[in-house]
């Protein structure tokens, strides 16, 4: 059962030729242009400057992007490094720091039912995901079920349940208004009993982490997964619009606290927007990627790789 | 997480105690703290560059105003740049025959539909009639979801499913619009990617058949650094005629409207501050300045004040404040106002500085916390109300008795109340006060 999952060198090439896909306009946009800041003669002080701005318009952030500079200025200086592609491999070294390696996910391991709770604010992409993960794990063998837990939003009932439609997948719905805390209830004693699911993915309203009492609400239903499972939800991901600037933090911050978030989905990657977010998001907050969306479709994903991520993003 | 501009400036000119005219180097220190706080509100750099060369140039060699410190000086100084890059707000275009096209365009997710019902409803307040057009039909349940909204604000909805092709849609709808006398035609445009060739196509063709008088982008608040080149994107398919700022309501400091609004030159129409359908609020560049600049958002709370506190009262009140008169029994009065207003968290989040402070506090916090206090004042006589000192131990074990707390929670509000006593003095000389007394009381 495990084999499933590990990624075969195909499926991994696949990923990886998605990401780079994605990126290559970020590649011209951006780190095009600093693989031309290198070119240009010496490294001055004004070099250093216009890679923080570089990394600013990436949306890395002024703090991360300061750090990060500063950090490669003093590498650079100490190691001696004149050639322009050994200050390259540097950044590269030093933008894979930020984002570590993080801890496997907990999705695989064997359990009855898996239960993956999807948060994050308006638009950025929740549904559209969840039915992307829907088809992934269904690939990789997985019996998985959806839950309709965004009863607020108009139609959004219907739009997972096109999704259901579209991925062969079940989805689990009440009526417009319901509560979202009984929905999940139902949802998993339906997993449990009657559908045999592996995986419930739980789609929830988009709400702005500002609003105190949409974040009782979702801490609510959080509850719901952890009485009704052992050890649920076994995976929260935030939903992230790669759009999103520095409010992304505020976003992952908040979400973090109220429903303790385990990772990031990255969308909208196929637009011009870097994600440089992500940075800033790992290195404050510890919170890793796990996949990014690379369009509208549900096959326009890819799990996350650091090392492609930023290879794709230098190369 | 964020100060405001104006705290950050204060501690770098506390260092210069400068006086007199700000220095080239003076003005130097300040804006790179302008530069952070704008970058930090997500304002693209490049229009960051633009803005501090502005606002050098006009600072340098400026006589500190007697009545100002120099912080406040050059605050002021970025807060009239902004403006100016903010522009005038503007209306909606109604002029010539109806029904007038508006066309709302945008990224994916950027909450055009729910827009698009905002605009009927309000709309439907001045007496116009829309008609919304569902042409996205490309996102799953995007019709539906107009319908839907159509259905609860019982506006109509032209909608042809998702076979037929936008453009045709549009066509037919135009037509509707015309036979049906309607004063408005709303068109809700599928999100697109403005480097989407194919799809930027098509909002041109539907731009040629519907002539829209307004094509208005509806653009997050919590855009990045991307906003200019999406707005550019845009505004050079079709040519924008106005802007629409979401998701107001989050925390967001919306720098990305002043990128848009310099690359694109036409105007902010309209906020949206919320998920309900009435959530919609013409733009005022001097809120949406100081918000940027994470000054909180006085004035919306001033007009908030306004509808709901008796003017002549709020006058004494004021008086009272300024002179220090202010007793607990204006305090119980006060917060009695304040609570007609809404929720205290709400409230607390306008005030300069207090934005980010607040979300700590869970409303049901503060608002146990007012009902407590409530609860003191209103087991104290009047002359106790009106003269804290008479409070003895005696009178504090009885007021404690009556109101359900004890010694040391009476205590506490009556130093909490001396404190804020002073603070009131010195926020009436201009001092920073209110922040302090604030998180103070909700400790
Ligand atoms: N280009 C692109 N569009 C995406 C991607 N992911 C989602 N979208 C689009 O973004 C829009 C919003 O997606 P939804 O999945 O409905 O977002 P949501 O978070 O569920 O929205 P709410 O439930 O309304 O909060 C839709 O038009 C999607 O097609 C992506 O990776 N790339
Ligand atoms: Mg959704």
């Amino acid at each position: 059962m495990f084999g499933l999952f590990r990624k075969t060198a195909a499926q991994q090439a696949e990923d990886d030729a998605k990401i780079q896909a994605s990126l290559s306009k970020t590649r011209q946009g951006f780190f095009g242009r600093i693989t031309t800041i290198f070119q240009a003669n010496e490294v001055t002080d004004e070099t250093w400057d216009e890679l923080e701005e570089l990394l600013i318009q990436a949306d890395l952030g002024i703090n991360t992007a300061s750090q990060l500079v500063a950090h490669l200025r003093e590498r650079v200086q100490r190691e001696r490094l004149k050639r322009v592609e050994d200050v390259r491999a540097v950044l590269k070294d030093e933008l894979l720091k930020l984002l570590a390696a993080p801890p496997v996910m907990t999705i695989d391991e064997p359990r009855l039912l898996t239960v993956m709770l999807i948060v994050g604010v308006n638009g950025s992409g929740k549904t559209t995901s969840i039915a992307k993960l829907a088809r992934y794990y269904k690939a990789r063998g997985k019996k998985v079920v959806l839950a309709a837990a965004d009863t607020f939003r108009a139609a959004a009932i219907d739009q997972i349940k096109i999704w259901g439609e579209r991925t062969g997948v079940e989805v689990i719905a009440q009526a417009p208004g319901a509560d979202p805390g009984a929905v999940v209830y139902d949802a998993i004693r339906a997993s449990q009993e009657t559908r045999q699911a592996e995986l419930l993915i739980i789609d929830t309203a988009g709400r702005l982490h500002t609003k105190y009492n949409l974040m009782k609400e979702l801490e609510k239903v959080r509850a719901v997964c952890a009485r009704q499972v052992h050890d649920a939800p076994h995976e929260t991901l935030l939903v992230l619009d790669a759009t999103t600037g520095q409010n992304a933090i505020s976003q992952a911050k908040h979400f973090k606290e109220a429903v303790q978030v385990t990772g990031i989905i990255l969308t909208k990657l196929d637009g011009t927007a870097k994600g440089g977010i992500v940075f800033a998001i790992e290195q404050e907050l510890g919170l890793p990627v796990r996949f990014v969306g690379t369009g509208e479709k549900a096959d326009d994903f890819a799990e996350f790789e650091p090392k492609a991520f930023v290879d794709a993003i230098l190369d | 997480m964020f100060e405001s501009l104006q705290t950050k400036l204060n501690a770098v000119f506390e260092k210069l105690a400068s006086r007199g005219r700000l220095s080239e180097q003076d003005v130097d220190l300040a804006l790179r703290e302008v530069r952070l706080a704008l970058l930090e509100a997500d304002v693209n750099f490049k229009v960051v560059k633009q803005l501090v060369a502005r606002v050098r140039e006009r600072a340098v060699g400026v006589e500190v105003m007697q009545s100002l410190t120099p912080a406040q000086q050059v605050v002021k100084i970025v807060h009239e740049e902004l403006l100016k890059t903010l522009g005038e707000p503007a209306r909606l275009d109604m002029s010539g025959p109806a029904p007038h096209v508006v066309m709302l365009v945008g990224l994916q997710g950027s909450g055009k539909t729910t827009t698009a019902a905002k605009l009927a409803l309000s709309l439907r307040k001045s007496n116009k009639r829309a008609l919304l057009v569902a042409a996205d039909t490309y996102r799953p349940a995007a019709v539906t979801q107009l319908e839907v909204l159509g259905k609860q604000l019982d506006i109509p909805v032209h909608s042809e499913g998702t076979k037929i092709s936008p453009p045709e849609i549009v066509r037919h709808a135009l037509q509707r619009g015309r036979e049906g006398a309607y004063d408005v035609v709303i068109l809700d445009t599928a999100g697109r990617l403005q480097i989407s060739e194919e799809m930027m196509h098509e909002l041109e063709e539907i731009q040629a058949l519907a002539h829209p008088q307004e094509i208005l982008l509806v653009a997050d608040a919590m855009t990045g650094q991307e906003a200019v080149n999406v707005a550019k994107g845009f505004h050079e398919r079709v040519k924008l005629t106005g802007l629409i700022l979401t998701k107001v309501d989050g925390d967001a400091r919306g720098g990305a409207a002043i990128s848009m609004r310099e690359v694109t030159g036409v105007p902010i129409k309209f906020l949206c501050v919320g998920e309900k359908t009435d959530a919609i609020e013409p733009f005022y560049p001097d809120r949406l300045a100081s918000r940027i600049l994470g000054m909180g958002d006085m004035l919306s709370l001033i007009e908030k004040a306004g509808e709901t506190v008796d003017r002549a009262a709020a006058e004494t009140m004021t008086r009272k404040l300024v002179k220090g008169q202010f007793d607990l029994e204006d305090f119980l009065k006060q917060l009695q106002q304040i609570k007609k207003m809404g929720p205290l968290s709400q409230l607390l989040e306008m005030i300069p500085g207090m934005g980010r402070a607040t979300k700590d506090l869970a409303p049901d916090v503060t608002d146990k916390q007012v009902r407590r206090i409530e609860a003191i004042i209103n087991s104290m006589t009047i002359d106790e109300r009106r003269d804290p000192h008479l409070m003895n131990a005696g009178r504090k074990r009885r007021v404690a008795r009556g109101s359900g707390t004890t010694v040391p929670e009476i205590n506490d509000l009556l130093n909490q109340f001396r404190q804020m006593q002073r603070l009131m003095k010195q926020m009436s000389s201009g001092g920073r006060g209110l922040r302090g007394a604030f998180s103070d009381m909700f400790r």
